[in-house]
């Protein structure tokens, strides 16, 4: 009885450390290639680009793997500094990203890779004729903001003071795609958003640009964090978005380019 | 509810192995949130208005919602575990979805039912005019929605734990079904019924899921104790701390004066 007890326990032990080796074995194996895995956390709205920019990556560089982490930026800054193994982080905001600098958890001066407007999410057809931020204190109107914590947030409160509008909202989202959730199920009749947000949901949505805006850009700061475990991937990665190639993805769906180019 | 006498023996290692390590796996990371709150400035952290704020609103919510589970769970269980009818094991099973399934999904469903243009909640906007998403009433029917499963199952298991032969000496002695209910059955599964809404309770304390996506997040309407942890927590740990500590305290006290007593019952 208790020989058979011991026999199983091991036989369990075995199979268990087979299963973790196994698993770092096929982590271990690639990042020994030329490419690896490169461990990208970026703002929630960089998905859409940043997926497709991952595709362009591996197809670049065979053997190559890119895992994205996608969340509000200051989420993903707290995540970093709390020791998540990640390789690249791309903020939707300077301020997140000197969380991250600040903690000393980056690897050289962030660059700006993007910049990023807001503008008026309505449904689609606009049924309600929003035409600037004034319209969206009218009685009854519910509208989704994002909260002051994240970047999208920030931003908005700074074009709504910019415009002197004294807004209530229905909800502070904990990210710009909860608030833009929130304007794709009809819960609400607007929302400040990115305009590559909308753009994304153009099926959906419209957006309604507001003169304001241009008083809240957000820059977009990326940089390649100092505990990465694939350094080389990652410096790859920046370079890669930050190509002409790179940029024209992230142009095309909304994007500014940064000034400096 | 007699206990068989215990006979000291020596426990078998196989046994208190796992079990200290489950008990270490539950108790260290609680231990991580002791260790590195800021007990310095925890008082002025504590007098922050919108820490009471959100906890107010999270314990009357949390009682709100215990209060909606009880109304409609303990029937609910009475019937599952006293009447026979066909399907009744399917209407088991969709009572306890809610356990398994992700809150945010059942925050969307909320509002595909009870959202402006929900089934429902289109109906009682244009009837009414009452529009559930956004409000304090909306954050009590996401918590309610993950919280009655612990109810049900909880007040069903003690139904079918009591002997029914009080409930059938009732009946001889001329009591109907309601009268029956109200003054055999439910004195006996009381406990049970105070086990289920504590635990019902504490649930609905620490829902985030559902309710941040079926009522939003507004300070003093919808943020609840758990969505401000998440919001500080994307700019001020330290503060997250702080706020979780207090819902920890806040609901060991609640647990620990009512476990004695749900372990009485099962």
């Amino acid at each position: 009885m208790t020989a058979w007890w011991i026999r199983a326990t091991l036989a369990g032990v075995a199979a268990l450390s087979l299963a973790l080796t196994g698993c770092g074995g096929a982590d271990g194996g690639s990042s020994a290639d030329r490419g690896g895995t490169v461990t990208v956390f970026a703002a929630a709205s960089l998905t859409e680009t940043f997926t497709t920019l991952g595709r362009d990556y591996e197809a670049a560089h065979p053997g190559s793997r890119v895992v994205f982490n996608f969340a509000g930026s200051s989420a993903l800054a707290t995540q970093i500094t709390q020791g998540a193994p990640a390789d690249v982080f791309a903020a939707a905001s300077p301020a997140t990203m000197k969380t991250v600098t600040d903690a000393g958890d980056a690897a050289g001066t962030p660059a700006v890779l993007v910049r990023n407007q807001l503008v008026i999410a309505v449904p689609r057809g606009n049924p309600d004729r929003v035409a600037g931020l004034a319209d969206l204190v009218r009685p009854g109107a519910k509208v989704a903001l994002c909260a002051e914590q994240v970047p999208c947030g920030a931003a908005a409160r700074t074009a709504l003071a910019a415009a002197g509008v004294r807004l209530t909202p229905a909800t502070l989202e904990q990210d710009v795609k909860g608030a833009l959730a929130k304007v794709k199920l009809g819960e609400v009749d607007a929302a400040l958003v990115y305009r590559t947000d909308v753009r994304g949901a153009a099926a959906d949505l419209d957006a309604v640009e507001f003169p304001e805006s241009a008083r809240a850009v957000n820059d977009y700061p990326i940089v390649v964090l100092k505990h990465a475990g694939n350094p080389a991937g990652a410096r790859a990665f920046v370079d890669h978005v930050r190509s002409d190639a790179g940029l024209a993805v992230l142009t095309a769906a909304g994007f500014q380019a940064p000034p400096s180019r | 509810m007699s206990r068989p006498p215990r006979r000291r023996q020596r426990v078998p290692l196989a046994l208190l192995l796992p079990a200290g390590l489950g008990l270490l796996f539950l108790v260290l990371p609680l231990a991580g949130l002791l260790v590195r709150a800021p007990w310095t400035t925890l008082p002025r952290r504590l007098a922050q208005p919108g820490v009471l704020t959100a906890l107010r609103l999270s314990l009357e919510t949390a009682t709100a919602a215990t209060l909606l589970c009880v109304a409609l769970g303990v029937p609910l269980a009475w019937l599952l575990a006293r009447v026979e009818f066909p399907g009744r094991r399917l209407v088991r099973a969709l009572v306890t979805v809610p356990l398994v399934l992700p809150p945010v999904v059942g925050g969307v469903a909320l509002l595909l039912v009870f959202g402006r243009r929900g089934l429902l909640g289109s109906w009682l906007d244009a009837t009414f005019g009452v529009s559930l998403p956004f409000t304090t009433a909306g954050v009590v029917l996401a918590e309610a929605f993950v919280a009655m499963p612990f109810l049900v199952i909880a007040v069903e298991g003690a139904l079918r734990g009591a002997d029914p032969r009080y409930e059938e000496a009732a009946a001889t002695l001329g009591a109907g079904r309601w009268t029956t209910f109200t003054r055999v059955t439910l004195p006996l599964v009381a406990p049970g019924v105070a086990a289920g809404a504590v635990l019902c309770w504490a649930r609905a304390l620490g829902e985030f899921g559902a309710t941040i996506t079926f009522a939003g997040n507004y300070p003093g309407r919808t943020q609840t104790m758990p969505l401000a942890v998440y919001l500080a927590l994307e700019t001020d740990v330290q503060a997250a701390i702080v706020l979780s500590l207090i819902l920890l305290t806040v609901s060991v006290a609640i647990l620990a004066g009512l476990r004695d007593r749900w372990v009485g019952v099962t």
